[in-house]
């Protein structure tokens, strides 16, 4: 009987949450995987006008944003360095510039899109209907693959913010990170699928 | 025996008292065994829906012409009697009810890895469900594309098509996140001395199912959303008029749905293996062939996808690779079942209600598992695609094993998850009415889809008939034996006699903790020092 309440003090295993932290992942590549194979079948099928399409796509926008979000990865992984190493207030201002840095993402994708708004060309626009089958089935990509990778930066954010309030509380501190060491991983992933977008979608022409 | 311990001073799952009351005690409990029992209640509700149904089909298809319903309400319905079926039942099915409530137990730990997370999935599922629920009821009428969702019909019809996609997103969410955990679980939360190669098999084929659970949802989920954003924005890219491919949408739909099929018979497959050597008293024959058929199935399954679409327009050099893939996935099927009967050679064979199941899981698995392989032949293939030969087949599959496996895993664990025992008489009674109306339902299937009845049509020519009337006498045996089997099982559950911890003489973990099992599973971690099998 005097053993019931062993459950809440049950060993902590942060190994098990990073492991399921991984196996999410996996499922989140995975996601974006069967865009990439719809990505290269219809490059495959439609060269000429991928390759015409991408043009018009502003690189120095992207450029920017790779260098905004691979900066944003570096500040994310030097907060969980300074909380190990218990420098609580470092730890929170780089974790807030990363938040920053992936804000400052997101209103680099509005005026990006914002342009291609305003010249007729969004998801299911009269223009993108006119345009050529190809170069259509390049649009429908660029915004749908951006769009989704745009909702997983949000998705960065809150946790990020999350792991922000509780080491504020204390509740993330030098004994107990899993959830920040998780954040960190889930915002490596969202760089990640960004680094392949971009030569994807503006590099490759 | 034993290990059984005298059950009177301790606190049974259902019984404890949590922070929270009544209903909140249940709908917001963390404990593994509760979040088992929220799942079995939902999916017993969404099965006898579907089966009303079927039944509702059956009767339709009783004589040519109109019969009970106009033909849109038909389509209307073997669309949602699919979509209830395959992503509220038998996908989550076994691994959610009998996983979350023995799994745990069964390697010696107290909870899953991520016990809100678990709670977090079950909510989805609801959540999920209530959708695909919902998509029957909104203005637009029910989809009618059948639960495939083929574009580009899937696109032009102005039924609720998006709800419907939404919810089966929505449950495959609920689904990758359970396959999640127990993929943790079962790497970090084994007992001491557990190996690897102690576990009981049914931990075992939950492992392989949540590796698939986990790598093949992913591409339905995209798959879907991108269908729905074909709905909204015309993106095109299954639209043929727009330069995309319809194919393509076949290909991501049975990347995934096809080891989705295994996602339903391996955990089915693995409580079979928990029961036949419990009632045969023998040791499982092949233990690490089984186990590591387990993971053959899921590794080659995701390969085999194509053999869905031999009539679509592939290569032919695809075809008969597909096709080669497919006999290669019978190949560890057929060493479980070979090794199950060699279990029970020599062994005290024992013919209760679990191993009534288990048998005629094993005799209806060989026919629709043998059926497979003439579907998986190019030739043959060409006359019997969408004929209801394949209806048969599937219906020997999935109901016949995972369904039968269902019911004998709830005769093998009810007096374990209630502490009461059910009816021997009616249950034997109730196996007999669903083993013979099962197949009288389905048998003719075979024959008139051979003849060349195509499935999923309102109406057919005079000479199927006799063939859909013997059909639907036997959806009517099914549902009669249905109901007698749940009303023996909950009248057990509730006023049956007192059960033993280990009514079957089995040697697993759950049989070595009190029925039914405290809240805390174990008061000290178990230590296994033998073979979850030492029969002999």
């Amino acid at each position: 009987m005097e053993n019931h309440s062993n459950h809440i003090e049950e060993p902590r295993d942060d190994y098990a949450a990073k492991l399921g932290m991984w196996l999410f992942i996996f499922t989140e590549l995975l996601l974006f995987g069967g865009l990439f194979l719809v990505y290269s079948i219809f490059r495959f099928k439609f060269p000429t006008q991928f390759h015409q399409a991408a043009l018009e796509l502003n690189v120095t926008i992207g450029a920017i944003n790779t260098v905004i979000l691979l900066v944003s990865s570096m500040t994310v992984a030097m907060s969980l360095a300074a909380l190990q190493k218990n420098n609580k207030k470092l730890a929170k201002i780089l974790l807030l510039i990363t938040v920053f840095c992936a804000l400052l993402f997101l209103v680099n994708k509005y005026f990006e899109w914002g342009v291609k708004f305003n010249e007729g060309l969004y998801p299911g626009s009269d223009l993108m209907l006119q345009l050529e089958h190809g170069s259509l089935l390049y649009f429908s990509l660029y915004f749908f693959m951006t769009g989704l990778h745009a909702l997983h930066i949000i998705i960065g954010m809150i946790i990020l913010l999350v792991a922000y309030f509780k080491i504020n509380s204390g509740k993330v501190n030098i004994g107990k990170y899993a959830l920040l060491e998780n954040g960190a991983l889930y915002w490596h992933l969202v760089d990640l699928i960004w680094i392949f977008l971009f030569p994807l979608l503006y590099l490759i022409s | 025996m034993a290990n059984n311990i005298e059950s009177t001073d301790y606190v049974s799952y259902l019984d404890y008292q949590g922070k929270h009351k009544g209903i909140f005690a249940w709908i917001l409990a963390t404990d593994h065994k509760r979040i088992g029992l929220l799942y079995m209640y939902a999916i017993a509700s969404f099965f006898f829906i579907g089966a009303i149904l079927g039944l509702l089909m059956r009767i339709e298809l009783i004589a040519p012409g109109e019969t009970i319903m106009k033909p849109q309400t038909y389509n209307g319905i073997f669309t949602v009697h699919g979509i209830i079926m395959i992503f509220m039942v038998v996908i989550p099915g076994l691994s959610v009810v009998f996983g979350n409530l023995f799994m745990p137990i069964l390697i010696g730990a107290r909870d899953v890895a991520f016990p809100r997370l678990n709670l977090f999935s079950w909510w989805i599922y609801i959540l999920g469900c209530i959708m695909a629920v919902s998509s029957q009821f909104l203005r637009q009428g029910p989809p009618d594309t059948g639960w495939t969702f083929y574009a580009p019909y899937s696109i032009s019809t102005g039924t609720n098509v998006i709800m419907a996609t939404a919810a089966a997103f929505v449950l495959g969410f609920s689904s990758i996140l359970t396959g999640l955990n127990f993929i943790v679980t079962i790497h970090r939360m084994r007992a001491p001395g557990m190996g690897y190669f102690r576990m009981p098999l049914f931990v075992w084929s939950l492992y392989a199912t949540a590796w698939i659970q986990l790598l093949a949802t992913p591409i339905v989920g995209i798959t879907l959303l991108m269908l729905i954003a074909e709905r909204v924005f015309n993106i095109g890219f299954f639209d043929p008029a727009l330069g995309g491919d319809p194919v393509l949408f076949q290909h991501l739909f049975w990347i995934y749905s096809h080891p989705a099929v295994y996602i339903m018979i391996l955990p089915a497959m693995g409580v079979i293996t928990e029961i036949i050597p419990t009632f045969s008293q023998r040791k499982v024959y092949g233990y690490k062939a089984v186990a590591f058929s387990s993971l053959a199935i899921a590794g080659v399954g995701f390969l085999v996808w194509g053999h869905h679409m031999f009539t679509s327009g592939m290569s032919n050099t695809a075809l008969w690779f597909f096709s080669l893939l497919t006999f290669i996935v019978a190949v560890p099927s057929a060493i479980k079942v070979f090794n199950w009967i060699a279990t029970m050679y020599k062994g005290s064979i024992d013919l209760k209600p679990p191993m009534l199941y288990a048998l005629s899981f094993i005799f209806l698995f060989m026919i629709g598992g043998l059926s497979g392989l003439v579907l998986g032949s190019l030739a043959t293939d060409v006359h019997v695609h969408d004929t209801s030969f394949v209806v048969a087949h599937f219906h020997y599959i999935v109901f016949g094993g995972m369904g039968f496996a269902f019911f004998a895993a709830i005769h093998y664990w009810l007096p374990k998850i209630y502490g009461r025992m059910y009816n021997f008489k009616w249950a034997n009674i109730s196996w007999a009415i669903i083993f013979v109306g099962f197949n009288v339902l389905y048998f003719p299937l075979f024959i008139i889809g051979m003849q060349g009845m195509p499935r999923r049509y309102y109406d057919y020519l005079p000479q199927f008939q006799t063939g859909h009337v013997i059909s639907t006498i036997g959806a009517f045996m099914l549902i009669i034996g249905f109901i007698m089997m749940v009303i023996n099982l909950i009248n057990g559950a509730r006023n049956g006699a007192k059960a033993p911890a280990n009514p079957w003489n089995g040697n697993t973990l759950e049989w070595k903790i009190p029925s039914p099992p405290p809240h805390e599973n174990f008061d000290q971690i178990p230590v296994i020092t033998e073979d979850p099998y030492n029969y002999l």
